[in-house]
């Protein structure tokens, strides 16, 4: 029996990658398509590395779900950083605050089912991000 | 913290040949920039191949890396393509809504070698 759930702290550039890695064993168990698959993986680690660069690192908690029949992953980044003053901006291609091209939030939106966005600025951001099966 | 992973550049002729087998941290892709600035200056280089068959995603991250070291190379003179891209990471990126400036991508290897050729020919040294 493997967790369904999954918590993974980002601290250090390694943990980036090891938030790809159990998100792809996720969605291979999600039985997600190899380009849904990507697509997550990619977003998450988009979400990751602005948990990092922006938020001063955090944490990811990384979940299987199951609705009627089909099946999906949950992956949520949690930060304790300044969070976004201006949502609307920072959901806008190319707007960046910092190194990178303003890709991450903007793009990670585009490649996933669900998107929630939780931010206050002063007390930190949490992304949530879902992709089911088809 | 681990250690950088040093990416292995090999020379074949006046091209230099990045293959990408390991899942990659930022530092990593930060790492092969450098050297592979070093090694275009040392060799004299003409050509840069990246190959990311074995690559399962491209974000923006590594995907601008892409982007600055066809960037640096073209102050060196030398041409970068990137080949064997995944379907999937294709289709994500597309989605993702990154472009890859001025990165030429070829679908393998070969294909990659005879644009480099050809840019080669068009502007004899």
């Amino acid at each position: 029996m493997t967790a369904a759930r999954e918590d993974i702290p980002i601290a250090a550039d390694e943990d980036v990658v090891r938030v790809r890695q159990i998100v792809r064993s996720f969605a291979q168990r999600a039985k997600l398509s190899l380009v849904d698959q990507t697509k997550l993986v990619t977003a998450t680690s988009e979400l990751a590395r602005n948990t990092l660069t922006y938020g001063g690192g955090g944490a990811a908690v990384v979940e299987l779900l199951g609705e009627g029949r089909r099946q999906g992953v949950r992956a949520s980044f949690q930060d304790s950083g300044p969070g976004i003053p201006d949502t609307a901006l920072a959901l806008t291609d190319g707007w960046t605050s910092g190194r990178g091209m303003g890709l991450g939030l903007s793009g990670a939106r585009r490649l996933v089912d669900e998107f929630d966005l939780d931010t206050e600025v002063g007390r930190g951001t949490t992304v949530t991000v879902v992709k089911w099966s088809r | 913290m681990s250690a950088v992973e040093r990416i292995p550049i090999l020379k074949i002729g006046d091209v230099l040949l990045a293959s990408i087998q390991v899942d990659l941290q930022d530092r990593d892709v930060l790492a092969l920039q450098e050297d592979l600035a070093e090694k275009i200056t040392a060799t004299g280089a003409h050509g840069v191949v990246l190959d990311i068959s074995a690559v399962d995603i491209v974000d923006s991250f590594i995907g601008r890396m892409f982007a600055t070291i066809a960037a640096t190379s073209r102050l060196f003179d030398a041409h970068t393509v990137v080949v064997g891209m995944r379907p999937a990471v294709a289709i994500t990126l597309v989605e993702l809504g990154l472009t890859l400036g001025e990165v030429r991508t070829a679908l393998d290897l070969e294909k990659g070698l005879a644009i480099l050729a050809e840019l080669g020919e068009r502007a004899p040294r």
